[in-house]
């Protein structure tokens, strides 16, 4: 268990010792804290730290978890010539991320038709293990979909060109080569796109509950009542493909290169290496997947709300917030004690946190910020923060992304043994439609750590500050 | 269908088993119809057909995770549950063996668990005093 030792409220370092380049920095509480140095997480803060070309710190969010190779509510960012790149530190789910759009309901016209909408959303948006239903593909149509993401989608008609300038990296992530993903990703990311998956993927209708910064809502285009949706899915079967083929690909450089690792799955190449280049590329495929896949989603929603609510468009009013990714890896730029450099940063169950002004953002959110989507678990609420200049200077503009497990799925079956955590929710005046025998019960709200805590604690260091919070009405969960 | 000798490890995000085997070879066979019981419970062992699975590795550990990668993406890739494992060939870096398949079908079958990736995660094949016995994290 490596030493750690306190910065103020909210950071704490974990001292440069052994073979680590860098120290760690985590951003948490002290009761967090206590929690967390039962865990493995500490150490696989430390153990990233050891990997060549790591800049300043190995940094760790709040809602820190172990993951693989990598803890999830990872930052790590690597110097472009210099450094790695590393699947374990992206994750199995590529562009795993959150989608939010407002409409010009508000939470009473729900309420009146919920059971309906909630039912149409479930038959309308596929979700569950193994599930169909999708968006039927050629290959050549999906190699387009790999190369081009949301603008694929908007061309065929699903969602606004407006949605794309309201999606980080504009939807499309530049390099995506098809022909370099195996045929194995290629077969199963044809019979996916336009479904929400399982396990923590979700589609939830809520409510703005409360606004803490009235003039970034307004830029938002969000106000107190309004009826939200929030998407919450990824890349799929093609995007776990994808990690799974790079990461045994990686693992065998690296025993080619006689490389020791504190752990096999921090499996990595040099970024300007074939092999390197050859998982941005990939990853660059699923991520602009994901992409087309919450445009086809959204737009799904959108017009189920017009048909429930007998609305147009217009009426409805539907329009996107933001989509942000949380598990992938950005070339950016970064002022690294007073020099610019391009860094590969690796954000694996964290967010992008972009301050007002950053040539990254559309006209639209310049001059406030970039907004930041924080999904809650089933039951609870979601909130909206703000970018700030303190991540660009801290964090490489990053912040938390969730709040994460606090109970095993066993654990928490037996804990909602004898409950119906439907019929809880319902008394909470939250619908749910579902699928699998035990996904409700091991998504149950007590599972996971409690989100407010975790956002205070960004809020409080200042890396994303607080914008509103989401109440849900109605999720559909695979 | 006799429950496959496993136990389910208890992980916070995921799903692990550990699984006893006389041998090694039947080590690899229940690691296998572990892995698919975790899926799906199964009422019988009615097949469709039998693909014959050859994979290697670096190593036990190594070896361990490839097969239960191919064995997944009989599911993930093909939508086939494998019902029968019969080993043919094993060694420390590499198994061949006869997989019997039955294809999904949504009302016979009964989903319980999507496993996404078989991974590296405190993965261990290790000798007993009365075989062997395997530990594999699976992300779901």
């Amino acid at each position: 268990m490596p030493n750690i030792k306190q910065i103020d409220a909210y950071r704490w370092e974990v001292p440069k010792t052994g073979d680590m380049r860098v120290p760690g920095r985590v951003y948490t509480n002290a009761a967090m804290l206590k929690v967390l140095e039962q865990e493995q997480a500490l150490q696989q803060v430390a153990n990233v730290a050891t990997l060549p070309g790591i800049v300043q710190f190995s940094l760790a969010m709040p809602d820190i978890h172990w993951g693989y190779g990598f803890p999830i509510g990872g930052v790590a960012a690597f110097d472009w010539d210099e450094g790695v790149v590393s699947p374990g530190g992206v994750g199995y789910d590529i562009n795993c991320g959150v989608r939010l759009a407002g409409t010009r309901l508000m939470e009473k016209e729900a309420r009146a038709r919920l059971e309906d909408l909630v039912n149409a959303l479930y038959q309308n948006v596929p979700s569950g293990a193994g599930s169909t239903g999708s968006v039927k593909l050629t290959v050549s149509e999906e190699k387009k979909v790999l190369k081009e993401g949301s603008h694929w989608a908007v061309r065929q008609g699903f969602g606004e060109q407006e949605d794309i300038e309201r999606t980080e990296d504009n939807g499309r992530m530049p390099g995506a080569d098809p022909d370099l993903i195996s045929q194995r990703a290629l077969e199963r990311g044809l019979k996916q796109l336009g479904t929400l998956g399982s396990g923590n993927h979700f589609l939830e209708v809520g409510v703005v509950e409360e606004i803490y910064d009235s003039h970034a809502a307004q830029a938002f285009g969000l106000f107190q009542g309004q009826v939200t949706v929030l998407l919450h899915s990824g890349s799929r079967g093609l995007g776990y493909q994808i990690c799974d083929d790079f990461l045994a690909d990686m693992g065998r450089h690296v025993k080619k290169l006689g490389i020791r690792l504190p752990d096999r799955q921090l499996a990595c190449a040099m970024i300007r290496s074939a092999e390197g280049e050859r998982y941005l590329s990939a990853m660059a495929c699923a991520a602009n997947y994901a992409w087309a896949n919450r445009q086809i989603m959204l737009h799904r929603a959108r017009q189920v709300f017009e048909e429930v609510f007998h609305m147009g468009p217009r009426d409805l009013g539907m329009q996107m917030v933001y989509d942000v990714c949380h598990n992938i890896a950005k070339k950016e730029t970064h002022l690294v004690e007073g020099v610019n450099r391009q860094l590969c940063v690796h954000r694996k169950g964290a967010t992008r946190s972009f301050p007002a002004g950053h040539p990254a953002l559309c006209e639209r959110y310049r001059a406030v910020g970039q907004p930041i989507l924080i999904p809650g678990d089933m039951g609870t609420a979601s909130y909206v923060l703000l970018g700030s200049q303190r991540a660009m200077e801290e964090t490489f503009g990053s912040t938390c992304h969730g709040a994460g497990r606090v109970l095993s799925r066993t654990a928490a079956k037996k804990k909602s043994k004898g409950r119906s955590i439907s019929r809880e929710l319902a008394d909470q005046g939250i619908l749910v439609r579902w699928t699998g025998r035990s996904t409700l019960a091991e998504e149950m709200p007590e599972a996971y750590k409690d989100i407010s805590q975790v956002v205070e604690v960004v809020h409080g260091a200042g890396i994303s500050t607080k914008v509103a919070k989401l109440r849900p009405m109605a999720v559909v969960k695979g | 269908m006799t429950t496959p000798s496993y136990r389910l490890i208890d992980h916070t995000a995921d799903v692990g088993i550990q699984v006893f085997g006389s041998n090694l070879a039947d080590l690899f066979e229940k690691a296998g119809l572990a892995m698919f019981d975790v899926i799906c419970e199964f009422k019988d062992e009615k097949v469709d057909e039998t693909v014959q699975l050859s994979v290697d590795g670096d190593d036990l550990a190594d070896l361990m995770v490839n097969w239960l990668r191919e064995l997944l993406y009989l599911w993930n890739g093909k939508e086939q549950l494998v019902k029968t494992i019969a080993v043919r060939f094993l060694t420390e870096t590499a198994i061949g063996a006869a997989i019997g398949v039955e294809a999904f079908m949504p009302e016979q079958h009964r989903i319980q668990h999507e496993i996404k990736a078989v991974t590296y995660h405190q993965i261990q094949v290790e000798p007993t005093p009365n075989g062997y016995a395997a530990t594999v994290i699976f992300d779901i």
